[in-house]
């Protein structure tokens, strides 16, 4: 959870394919993302940036391309017996928060906290709980430990997944459209704890949203996705007030 | 209702119509209305009383002899220890196999997947009867043959191995059997946990075990238990099969005790009636126990503290108002509820109109957050 010094980089993406079928969503992707650094990716939907979070982790397998993450470095294409190891131990450096929170219904709050360092990475009970108790007071959410998912409102629940990505000690978090299922009011204290874990954690994220605000706010950088392409890269204010690209115009005038 | 003039002569005319003149009419409406103020599960138990002192009045008239029922209800109550145990090991072995037969149905791997195919397809496609005879007769005798034709590389008590009691052959039967279609269940208990779940276990970094045993499975047995209750109920009474295939004394089960002390002092029917009343009175029981066990699998679905035992007055009350005779537009879920036979022919009695389907309406405890 400490920060890296220099920014060395996290990610690394280098000539990333993705295809379903005959559908190619991806289609040459590079990206790195050093230390501390926080990237939001943005663009129309099917422009493939859910896609390429999902390939960072090994959710969906790259046609082609690397994926390097901590130092861990794995070709896309046909899963062998080791890569299937090495993708494990590559998830355990990703801490990744759904659109749908994902939470484990039949756990309560703290239980789906733990559950990563007891199962994943066999960790004793008392230290578990000790570790999920501190990542639910970061996402205030200590009082709400022994509740069952059921009975968190939208905004706890990812709350709570944002602390169970947490627990696992991630180099990096991905966040893919981790506000979009939420009601408008609950949007508010999702985003102000992920402002408040790369403003004060200096956490590496990878982060798809359409939240325009935040990424003004909390972004370094910010990348465009265009028919499964980067098609323009920079900071907030690069994008916001000079970008080049009609598209990428033609996007922030339909969220602003 | 009919429009054609017949129709509309024989049509009892409703209460609330101005000029409503026919006494009978009135008369029926009345009926109706006190009908509705006592509750259904008083109604429920009458019509169970009714139908008991038709039987007893049955037994009574047909002189059975009670006496011998009371002498050798004993023995043959001492079969249902047989009838649970081989039920209970078949429960097991059916669990298991239902498992790792809905995981190889659900996999990519074809050996996994080709071997659950075959099991579920043959011991699906093949009565349970013969199931039984095949595993008691044919297995030794193809074992033998075997050893016959192997006797260099076949260890020396290989067809020994393979002649088993008609109990343990029951065990395994019913257990591959019943295995064989709970795979299915399993597979859609499995199916029913939500593919997000799945990812999010990957997502952490686990195994396929670990996400199995520790997020998958304990969802879907939520989905899986309540109608694996019903297989084992189910499974109780098919051990009744097994009789067939006799056996000796000392592991006898319910039904096969019954047919030996009922031929033997020429009391079939009174043998049968303790045999059928002993399986029923296991069931009911086991049914009681299932449906308590159903509730508390649903822990952690339910918004408020789980209603317990409110389910049962709930429905009787809604029905006790529901079938008041003059309310059409009771709700659709209730109308297999209703049969209200006093008011039958009257053209608003509920029930009647409609065909009786029960939309099925999912009990507060089952409700998907």
């Amino acid at each position: 959870m400490t920060p890296r010094p220099n920014g060395a980089p996290v990610v690394k993406v280098e000539g990333l394919h993705k295809s379903f079928g005959d559908l190619e969503v991806l289609r040459g992707i590079d990206m790195e993302v050093g230390a501390g650094q926080v990237v939001v990716i943005f663009g129309r939907s099917g422009s493939g940036k859910s896609t390429l979070l999902r390939c960072v982790n090994f959710l969906e397998d790259p046609t082609a391309g690397t994926i390097e993450v901590s130092g861990i470095r794995l070709e896309g294409g046909h899963r062998t017996h080791h890569k299937r190891e090495q993708i494990r131990t590559l998830r355990t450096h990703c801490g990744m928060v759904f659109q749908q929170f994902n939470l484990f219904p039949h756990m309560s709050a703290l239980r789906n906290v733990m559950e990563g360092p007891v199962t994943v990475k066999g960790l004793e009970e008392r230290q578990a709980r000790a570790i999920a108790t501190e990542v639910l007071a970061r996402v205030g959410l200590e009082d709400k430990a022994e509740e069952y998912p059921i009975r968190l409102s939208g905004g706890q629940q990812q709350r709570v997944a944002i602390a169970r990505a947490l627990a696992m000690e991630p180099d990096v978090m991905l966040f893919d459209e981790p506000t979009s299922a939420l009601d408008p009011e609950l949007i508010g204290e999702v985003l102000a704890v992920m402002t408040s874990l790369a403003t004060e954690m200096h956490m590496t994220m990878m982060v798809v949203t359409h939240e325009m605000g935040f990424a003004r706010e909390v972004a370094d950088r910010m990348a465009f996705f265009h028919e499964g392409l980067i098609l323009e890269e920079g900071t907030p204010q690069e994008i916001f007030e000079s970008t080049k690209y009609p598209e990428t115009r033609r996007f922030l005038d339909a969220v602003l | 209702m009919t429009t054609d003039g017949t129709g509309a002569a024989t049509r009892p005319p409703f209460a609330s119509e101005p000029g409503a003149s026919d006494p009978d009419g009135g008369r029926i409406d009345r009926w109706s209305r006190r009908s509705a103020t006592v509750p259904f599960r008083v109604k429920v138990a009458l019509v169970w009383v009714v139908i008991f002192a038709g039987l007893a009045f049955l037994f009574w008239a047909a002189d059975f002899d009670n006496d011998w029922i009371r002498e050798n209800i004993w023995f043959i109550a001492r079969g249902l220890v047989f009838t649970l145990l081989m039920a209970a090991l078949g429960i097991v072995l059916a669990v298991l196999l239902a498992l790792v037969g809905a995981l190889g149905r659900l996999s990519r791997n074809p050996i996994a997947y080709g071997i659950s195919g075959f099991y579920t397809s043959f011991f699906r496609g093949t009565p349970l009867i013969v199931q039984l005879f095949l595993f008691y007769l044919a297995m030794p005798q193809t074992a033998r043959n075997l050893f016959d034709r192997f006797p260099n590389f076949l260890p020396q008590n290989f067809a020994d191995f393979f002649t088993w009691t008609s109990f343990q052959v029951g065990v395994l039967v019913l257990g591959l059997n019943y295995g064989a279609y709970m795979t299915e269940i399993f597979r859609a208990g499995i199916q029913s946990v939500s593919h997000g779940q799945s990812e999010a276990a990957d997502a952490l970094g686990m195994t396929y075990r670990q996400k199995m045993r520790r997020v998958v499975l304990p969802q879907a047995f939520r989905v899986i238990i309540p109608p694996t209750g019903n297989e084992f109920i189910a499974m109780m009474k098919d051990t009744a099969l097994v009789s067939i295939l006799g056996s000796a004394l000392e592991s006898m089960e319910l039904f096969r005790r019954a047919q030996l002390v009922g031929n033997a002092d020429v009391r079939p029917l009174e043998a049968l009636v303790t045999a059928a009343g002993l399986y029923w009175a296991l069931t009911a029981i086991f049914t009681f126990f299932q449906s308590r066990l159903e509730r508390r699998v649903s822990r952690g679905y339910v918004r408020a503290a789980a209603p317990t035992g409110r389910r049962g007055k709930e429905r009787g009350k809604v029905i006790a108002t529901g079938t008041g005779g003059s309310e059409r537009g009771a709700p659709a879920g209730y109308v297999l509820d209703a049969p209200d036979i006093p008011i039958a022919g009257h053209p608003h009695a509920g029930g009647l109109d409609e065909p009786a389907v029960g939309v099925p309406t999912l009990p507060p405890e089952q409700e998907e957050p």
